[in-house]
């Protein structure tokens, strides 16, 4: 039995323990077993490839090598332990895109070591070893710019608005048939020239993909961007020749693009138009705008409509993250409830920035999962009930959607909340939402507006009550 | 044939016995018919409408004069000596509270039909006067009430600033008091019911009022001893939940009544004192001597504290046309059961039980009161129809998929068949993986779609093992660029796992 043998058993093993903790997360209950099952099966991968190291020949580079793999765990430890202790909730999707982008980086580096030191391979493997390299550092390359914009269009550190560069389509495609050219040329003419060509090149591409799609698809950009890290692993897995890589990359692949799919059939948008980058997404266009009276409503008045309720719907968005209203919001559950209000939150696929985002905002608020229902479980509920207050939603609750086939966000699926008695809607000010769509919901009669930041309306509801 | 007449009633009185709808029933039944002039008329139905249905108009005399007489009330005593001998009267007579009355249809050698004594069994439900009186007076005692109340009963957001919803509450949750309860609340007031029966919650809830529960600890001996006790608890409290809701309530409506015996005093002086002015106090059962202090049958009465209590006894004629009609129905359901030969010839069949209960007086003989009747149970509640929804769903015809399918797959085999060696098992191991990563994903729960994120996030740190096979290589920049690549990886990795147990420990379920 050599090593090498018995660290394929292991990694197995480990592969094995990944699935499982995937399949652990299909229920709340059994979350956090599945979290063990994936830090067990990261243990043991680690543990072993450190041990397959030292077992083989010992050098001056390996010492090197040990001395480096030790400061580098650590302080990687450290950092990601201490990111992860420091985050708040409502900044969760900037420090999902940030780990993307270190999974796509790293693609790179491996990609590149494997160009520098090639090993001994047999005549016909070597052509595929050059291809590996190339996949690998342009998939590696595109995750970690296309998570770099994504992070910095996530914590405003650059417009959100969707960058549209004349022909974009032509650009990305031009992209993807240098690439092609570069890896022909590369495995007949290992140039070092053509491996920094074509890294520039996927870092470029990955930029522009991201900077073209606008902060309302960013629930899609970054399960896409999961998506591509994962392949980027499973590339690396392929150059190395290692199926454990394979299989993690392949099971975060799938997952990734799984969640896209979903994320995209919520907005009725093309799986492939968003893979691709902003294809198909127009910019939106003037439609006539739908205007009307909307009438405005104070916090006293909200509370005492709320007291008098018997069924109340709350549907939170991007809004109330920002506002950070989730405490106040729970707080005005919790205080229903008690006094034997129904009181149920829906929440739109897509609302927040992040698959699961209003979820996470709203357990860390301690409002019990089974009242937080999906917008399926909801949505034929609403027409029977008293008041929906809408927080910080815009365009998951727009009636256009099912109601004017002109509209931008024609057949989207939406919350119908205009089908209850009364809707409040929290708002900063009459402005569109990010699909820049002008709401029709605020003109409705039985709409009210409350202006205002969420959190302090929120909380002059909860004084009023 | 026989001949039906319908008399005018006496001077408060605006209902009537038949309508022109149910005298066209009548008359069908093989019955002619005669209206006394102006019977109609307080109900707004005019002569000429009975005329219209086949009934003739006649005088007082003649009316009273008919086989078989309908009335609303029991015959004024004056009148009763106009009856034919061998006549039938039909009316809400009161036998149990009217001996005298009774005496003196029997004398007259008449028969006598008490609409008021049909018994309470499922059968006669369509000729339950009680009933459908006390629907109407409900109804009419929110009306009253809303008519006194100086405000809106729904809560209102309107420009002019916000209104709150008025408190009713209903004490007495029978037939009366449910139909009070659906009218108060359709009107938007918040409605509260007490009733000593704790099975009619669920009818208050369904018609949208709130069951004040009398909650009593019971003593768990049965004894003798104990249940009066018990009852001493179960009063006290009541009276409790009295006073707490006067104070804050708006509107009371009382329809509390025991058969036989005069009403139960449920709301005391101190009770109509504790309320706002401005409260409004309906007592349905000011007749039977009132559930509320300081009632007055028939009168309204306006309390030092601005409270206005109500004790009107004639609710349901204070809403003749359809009082009128839901009692001639009424009478209508029992003459078809009184016909079977539709033939004009009434027959009393007394080994009928309804029949039987309804002759209080046979031929010049008293029969009242009836033996007793087994009471059915209440019909249960008609389930609500739920619609299904059928979601449209887009499809690509199986054609154009079909041959997708197919040019992926050739493809593939194309790629692998080409492959060199190790290479078709890495493709092996990714399908794979990838198949299992769609079913394994598909069956995660939405709300847990950011945990996944962030443990698909650490799990792609595997990429550290790529770095760390790396690191040992003999040129140095390989193992700088590889102690990099470790670096950012376990940051994936330590806090990708570690973020994702801080997410999970949030969520909690409702009921911890």
């Amino acid at each position: 039995m050599t090593a090498q043998a018995l660290a394929n058993a292991a990694y197995v093993v480990a592969a094995l323990l990944f699935i499982m903790s995937l399949a652990g997360l299909s229920k709340h209950e059994t979350g956090r077993t599945g979290i063990r099952y994936g830090i067990a099966g990261m243990t043991i991968a680690i543990v072993v490839t450190v041990w397959l190291t030292l077992a083989g020949e010992w050098t001056d580079s390996t010492l090197i090598g040990i001395g480096l793999l030790i400061a580098a765990l650590i302080v990687g430890a450290v950092i990601g332990l201490w990111r992860a202790k420091a985050v708040a909730m409502t900044g969760m999707p900037e420090l999902i895109a940030l780990f993307h982008s270190f999974v796509g980086l790293t693609a790179v580096l491996v990609g590149w070591n494997g160009a520098l030191h090639s090993g001994d391979l047999s005549a016909e493997l070597v052509g595929v070893h050059r291809a590996e390299v190339f996949i690998g550092v342009f998939i590696g390359a595109v995750t970690f710019t296309g998570s770099i914009v994504a992070y910095l269009k996530l914590s405003a550190k650059m417009s959100s608005k969707p960058l549209i560069l004349p022909g974009r389509n032509f650009l990305n495609l031009a992209a993807l048939v240098g690439f092609i050219a570069l890896t022909v040329a590369y495995v007949n003419a290992p140039e070092l020239a053509l491996l920094i060509g074509v890294t520039i090149l996927a870092l470029a591409l990955g930029w522009h993909l991201v900077a073209s799609i606008g902060g309302g698809d960013m629930p899609v950009v970054i399960s896409m961007l999961n998506s591509y890290s994962g392949w980027a692993a499973a590339a690396t897995g392929f150059l190395l020749g290692n199926d454990l890589l394979i299989v993690v990359g392949a099971l975060v692949g799938s997952s990734g693009a799984y969640l896209s799919y979903i994320m995209c059939k919520a907005m009725n948008r093309s799986f492939i138009a968003v893979i691709f980058g902003g294809y198909g997404i127009e910019a939106p266009s003037a439609t006539e705008e739908e205007t009307g009276e909307h009438t405005e409503i104070d916090a006293a008045s909200v509370a005492q409509l709320l007291s008098s309720a018997k069924s109340v719907v709350i549907t939170p968005g991007y809004g109330m993250a920002v506002a950070q209203a989730q405490y106040p919001v729970a707080e005005l559950a919790k205080k229903l409830r008690e006094k034997g209000v129904d009181v149920k939150f829906g929440i739109h696929p897509v609302a927040g920035r992040l698959p699961g985002h209003m979820n996470v905002l709203l357990a860390e608020a301690k409002v019990p999962y089974d009242i937080v229902l999906e917008m399926d479980e909801i949505n034929d509920d609403l027409a029977s009930t008293q008041v929906v207050l809408v927080i910080g939603a815009n365009d998951t609750v727009n009636p256009a959607a099912a109601e004017n086939p002109s509209s931008p966000i024609a057949g989207m699926p939406v919350l119908r909340v205009w089908e209850a008695e009364n809707v409040i809607v929290f708002k900063r000010s009459m402005a569109s939402g990010y699909a820049g769509v002008a709401n029709p919901l605020f003109y409705k009669p039985n709409a009210k507006m409350l202006f205002g930041d969420a959190k302090d309306k929120v909380t002059d509801i909860l004084q009023s009550l | 044939m026989s001949l039906v007449g319908v008399i005018t009633e006496h001077q408060e009185e605006s209902r009537v016995a038949a309508t022109p709808e149910t005298v066209k029933i009548i008359c069908s039944l093989g019955y002619e018919v005669v209206v006394e002039k102006g019977a109609g008329t307080k109900a707004s139905f005019p002569d000429s409408a009975y005329e219209a249905a086949g009934a003739k108009i006649v005088n007082t005399d003649a009316a009273w004069a008919a086989d078989l007489v309908l009335s609303v009330n029991a015959p004024e005593e004056a009148k009763i000596g106009k009856l034919k001998k061998g006549a039938i009267f039909a009316g809400v007579l009161s036998p149990a509270l009217k001996p005298e009355l009774l005496e003196a249809l029997s004398k007259q050698g008449v028969t006598a039909l008490a609409m008021d004594a049909v018994p309470r069994i499922s059968r006669a439900q369509s000729m339950d006067v009680l009933s459908s009186m006390a629907n109407i007076a409900g109804y009419r005692a929110v009306i009253e009430a809303a008519h006194e109340f100086g405000r809106f009963f729904t809560g209102q957001v309107t420009a002019a600033g916000k209104v709150a919803p008025a408190k009713v509450l209903v004490a007495g949750a029978g037939v009366a008091g449910l139909a009070a309860i659906g009218s108060a609340s359709s009107l938007g007031a918040i409605v509260r019911a007490t009733d000593p029966r704790p099975e009619v919650a669920d009818q208050v809830k369904s018609i949208g009022g709130t069951y004040l529960a009398v909650e009593v600890e019971e003593k768990m001996e049965s004894s003798d001893g104990y249940a009066k006790e018990t009852s001493k608890l179960y009063e006290q409290r009541a009276a409790e939940i009295y006073s707490e809701q006067a104070a804050d309530v708006d509107i009371i409506i009382t329809t509390a009544l025991i058969p036989g015996r005069p009403a139960p005093k449920l709301i005391t002086a101190e009770d109509v004192a504790l309320m706002k002015p401005g409260s409004v106090i309906v007592d349905m059962a000011a007749a039977q001597g009132g559930n509320v202090a300081g009632s007055v049958a028939g009168k309204k009465v306006v309390t030092a504290n601005g409270v206005t209590i109500l004790g009107y006894t004639d609710l349901p004629s204070r809403l003749p046309a359809q009082s009128s009609q839901l009692y001639g129905t009424n009478l209508v359901n029992l003459l078809k059961l009184l016909t079977p030969g539709k033939d004009g010839k009434t027959v009393i069949d007394f080994e009928d039980v309804v029949q039987r209960a309804v002759t209080v007086v046979k031929e010049g003989s008293i029969t009242w009161p009836p033996p007793p009747v087994q009471v059915s149970a209440a019909p249960a509640a008609a389930p609500v129809a739920a619609a299904a929804v059928v979601p449209e769903k887009k499809k690509m015809s199986a054609g154009t998929k079909g041959f997708g399918i197919a040019a992926g797959l050739a493809v593939f085999i194309g790629v692998i068949a080409v492959a060199p060696a190790p290479l078709p098992q890495h493709f092996l191991v990714l399908m794979l993986s990838v198949v299992i990563g769609f079913y394994v994903i598909g069956k995660v729960h939405h709300a847990l779609h950011t945990p996944l994120m962030s443990v698909t996030n650490a799990i792609s740190g595997i990429v550290v093992v790529a770095a760390l096979l790396q690191i040992t290589d003999a040129n140095l920049v390989v193992q700088i660029l590889a102690a990099v690549g470790v670096l950012l990886a376990s940051i994936n990795v330590f806090g990708g796992f570690a973020v994702t147990s801080r997410m999970l420990k949030m969520f909690t379920r409702g009921d911890k």
